[in-house]
């Protein structure tokens, strides 16, 4: 496999105005990866800031309830902002700032990769700027004022289907025309490398910690991982260091929508095909001359056509496995967790609890299952309660 | 012998860009008549992407209204092969990866000799991703055009030293789109460009008035009008031709 590959995944496939600064950030994370100095602010700013590590909670009464493996959820939502997100966004911004960049700008679906930029930014001094997809925008008009609270301008994306597709392709545009001063920092394990290597190993403190806790608390390692996918990057997080561990199964959970026999899906690799997009050769929902497919999900952090390239070769070798998770199932775990264990998690999240309500009541209870809760779901209540058919204001 | 090297052939070129079915597939066609009648000397045809990341918004609505009339690569392929019957004005195609990619490499270049397709862009393919492109279209004659940009600093002899057809050189940072001032070094990079290559360098992103054409050309050895063009096509839909030939006559007139 070649730098940036993952089998015939990956690759640089974007233009040459950002070639050079690509190589640069390149070098750049090379250098910081094994920098001691930089890993220890890092490290510094994880565990007083974001709140690392996060809590591995055995769910009692889920694991009663569904009456098979033991489910232990790792709980990403408990950091500050809320989500995953914050990971990976502390280890890019500080890398911008080691870099000398004044100015982040990153793409946002849900708006919680918007709101963790955003929350960085502030936190080291860093000019932002934020693109988020009309629709989501106005799906998701909380986060919206949440970022500008933070500092940051957030451009509301008219292009296009005005979701997260859209927004990274402004980021992408945006980015050549200032290229000195400016980082992208990118949101999940997708685009051209290093992103998705970067993101990858930023996300993957997740299945660090997840390992060491389990151990601690069981004694062995988990039969399942589990998390939802977009572009990938909490299922990253959460598989990366059970990878080599060939006895567990890595299960990511993508979002169907309403259902992968329709149109509108956002089931990439239950549904899409080899193609190069948005910087990296990978699966994507495409028609039959190559046009991006609009995909559709209730869920704006999932509602994404393409997945990151080690996910589409980890799927390629059989290693990992993704399974649709339809609208309907999603929203029905999102409520189940909140009733069974008073967690109100993110409708992203809530795609891989869903699944796990399948499988966990088939699985015997030597088993043990980890769900990643990748964020929490406040930002979801208000769409939760419409696709019920209950106003609320806001 | 490849067209492309006729449209640089004693006369500095004008390369003119038009989406393929904006607004539909026989305007693109009676267009390309147009631009060649008036003296555009390389006519760079867009296979409209959902997706055009290297595109400002001039550009971007283009691609949207083609893919509306339901314009496809098999269509850009009959536009061509229409013009071909009539003229043999050196063609390139414009279009991103993936819908080449999709295509199938073989399947896409084959069809592209057949028809008389001369070179491709495609912008969001650089240097060290072009291999599996060029592989397969050498096989066909047809040029992958390389492009440098501002940034390009310590790669442009790298990317100058295997450039064929001609050098697509990126005047400005940003996306495509009208442009007033081009601040750029470019002479400096035509310098380092010459010293490694024969292959004719063109300049394009941003330019629209013959000032600039005429500036441009002092050191390039052509100029490639995209933005401009289309939006006198947005303007006047099926009725842009006298409109693009009093625009293109204007702009060549210190060719």
């Amino acid at each position: 496999m070649g730098v940036g590959r993952y089998g015939q995944h990956g690759g640089q496939y974007i233009p040459e105005t950002l070639m050079s600064e690509i190589h640069k950030v390149e070098e750049a994370y090379e250098f910081y990866k094994h920098d001691e100095a930089f890993q220890a602010e890092l490290n510094k700013l994880l565990e007083e800031y974001a709140g690392r590590p996060s809590l591995l909670y055995y769910a009692k009464k889920m694991t009663e309830d569904l009456g098979g493996a033991k489910v232990y959820l790792k709980r990403e939502d408990l950091n500050h902002t809320g989500s995953h997100k914050i990971n990976n966004v502390l280890g890019q911004c500080l890398m911008a700032k080691k870099m000398g960049k004044t100015r982040v700008i990153a793409e946002t679906g849900a708006g919680q990769h918007g709101v963790a930029t955003a929350t960085a930014a502030a936190l080291l001094d860093l000019e932002c700027e934020i693109f988020m997809g009309k629709e989501d925008t106005d799906r998701q008009s909380l986060n919206v004022y949440r970022m500008e609270l933070l500092g940051a301008k957030v451009h509301p994306v008219m292009t296009g289907s005005m979701t997260l597709k859209d927004a990274v392709n402004e980021c992408m545009r945006e980015w050549t025309k200032r290229v000195d001063d400016t980082l992208y920092v990118l949101g999940s394990v997708m685009g051209p490398h290093p992103f998705p290597m970067m993101v990858r190993d930023f996300q993957s403190v997740i299945s660090k910690e997840a390992k060491q806790q389990i151990l601690a608390a069981e004694g062995k390692l988990p039969t399942a991982v589990m998390a939802c996918v977009g572009g990938g990057s909490n299922a990253m997080g959460m598989f990366y260091n059970f990878i080599d561990d060939k006895d567990v199964q890595l299960i990511g959970c993508e979002a169907a929508g309403k259902g992968v026999d329709t149109a509108l899906t956002a089931a990439t690799m239950n549904t899409g095909t080899l193609g190069v997009f948005h910087g990296m050769k990978s699966y994507f929902c495409q028609d039959e001359y190559g046009q991006i497919a609009p995909v559709y999900s209730i869920s704006a952090g999932l509602d994404y056509p393409g997945v990151g390239p080690e996910h589409a070769y980890l799927h390629d070798i059989g290693r990992a496995q993704y399974v649709p998770v339809t609208d309907d199932e999603a929203v029905s775990a999102f409520e189940y967790l909140a009733r069974v264990e008073g967690i109100i998690c993110a409708i992203e999240s809530a795609h891989a609890v869903a699944h796990a309500r399948k499988i966990i009541p088939t699985m015997s209870k030597d088993d043990i299952v980890i769900i990643c809760l990748s964020g929490r779901g406040d930002k979801d209540v208000a769409a939760i309660a419409k696709y019920r058919g209950i106003e609320i204001n806001e | 012998m490849n067209r492309i090297q006729k449209a640089f052939e004693n006369q500095k070129a004008f390369i003119a860009f038009l989406t393929a079915g904006d607004p539909i597939k026989e305007k693109t066609i009676e267009y390309i008549f147009e631009l060649e009648k008036v003296g555009a000397s390389l006519i760079e045809i867009g296979i409209p992407f959902s997706d055009p990341i290297a595109e400002g918004p001039v550009i971007q609505d283009a691609n949207i209204r083609a893919l509306k009339h339901h314009m496809t690569t098999d269509g850009v392929f009959e536009i061509v092969k229409a013009v071909r019957e009539k003229s043999d004005i050196p063609l390139c195609l414009m279009t991103y990866l993936n819908p080449v990619f999709h295509y199938g490499y073989d399947r896409f270049f084959k069809n592209c000799q057949e028809v008389g397709v001369d070179g491709i862009i495609i912008p969001d393919c650089p240097y060290e991703e072009s291999g599996e492109v060029k592989d397969v279209a050498k096989n066909y004659d047809v040029k992958v055009i390389s492009m440098i940009a501002p940034t390009s600093k310590e790669r442009i002899k790298m990317i100058a030293k295997e450039a064929e057809g001609f050098i697509y050189l990126v005047s400005s940072l940003g996306v495509t789109g009208v442009r007033d001032e081009i601040q750029t070094d470019l002479s400096t990079i035509i310098k380092d460009i010459k010293e490694v290559t024969d292959v004719p360098v063109a300049i394009g992103f941003g330019i629209h008035s013959p000032k600039q054409v005429q500036e441009m050309n002092k050191y390039a050895d052509g100029t490639i009008v995209g933005s401009a063009i289309v939006r006198i096509i947005a303007e006047h839909g099926e009725n842009a031709h006298q409109a693009l030939y009093d625009y293109v006559k204007d702009m060549t007139q210190f060719n």
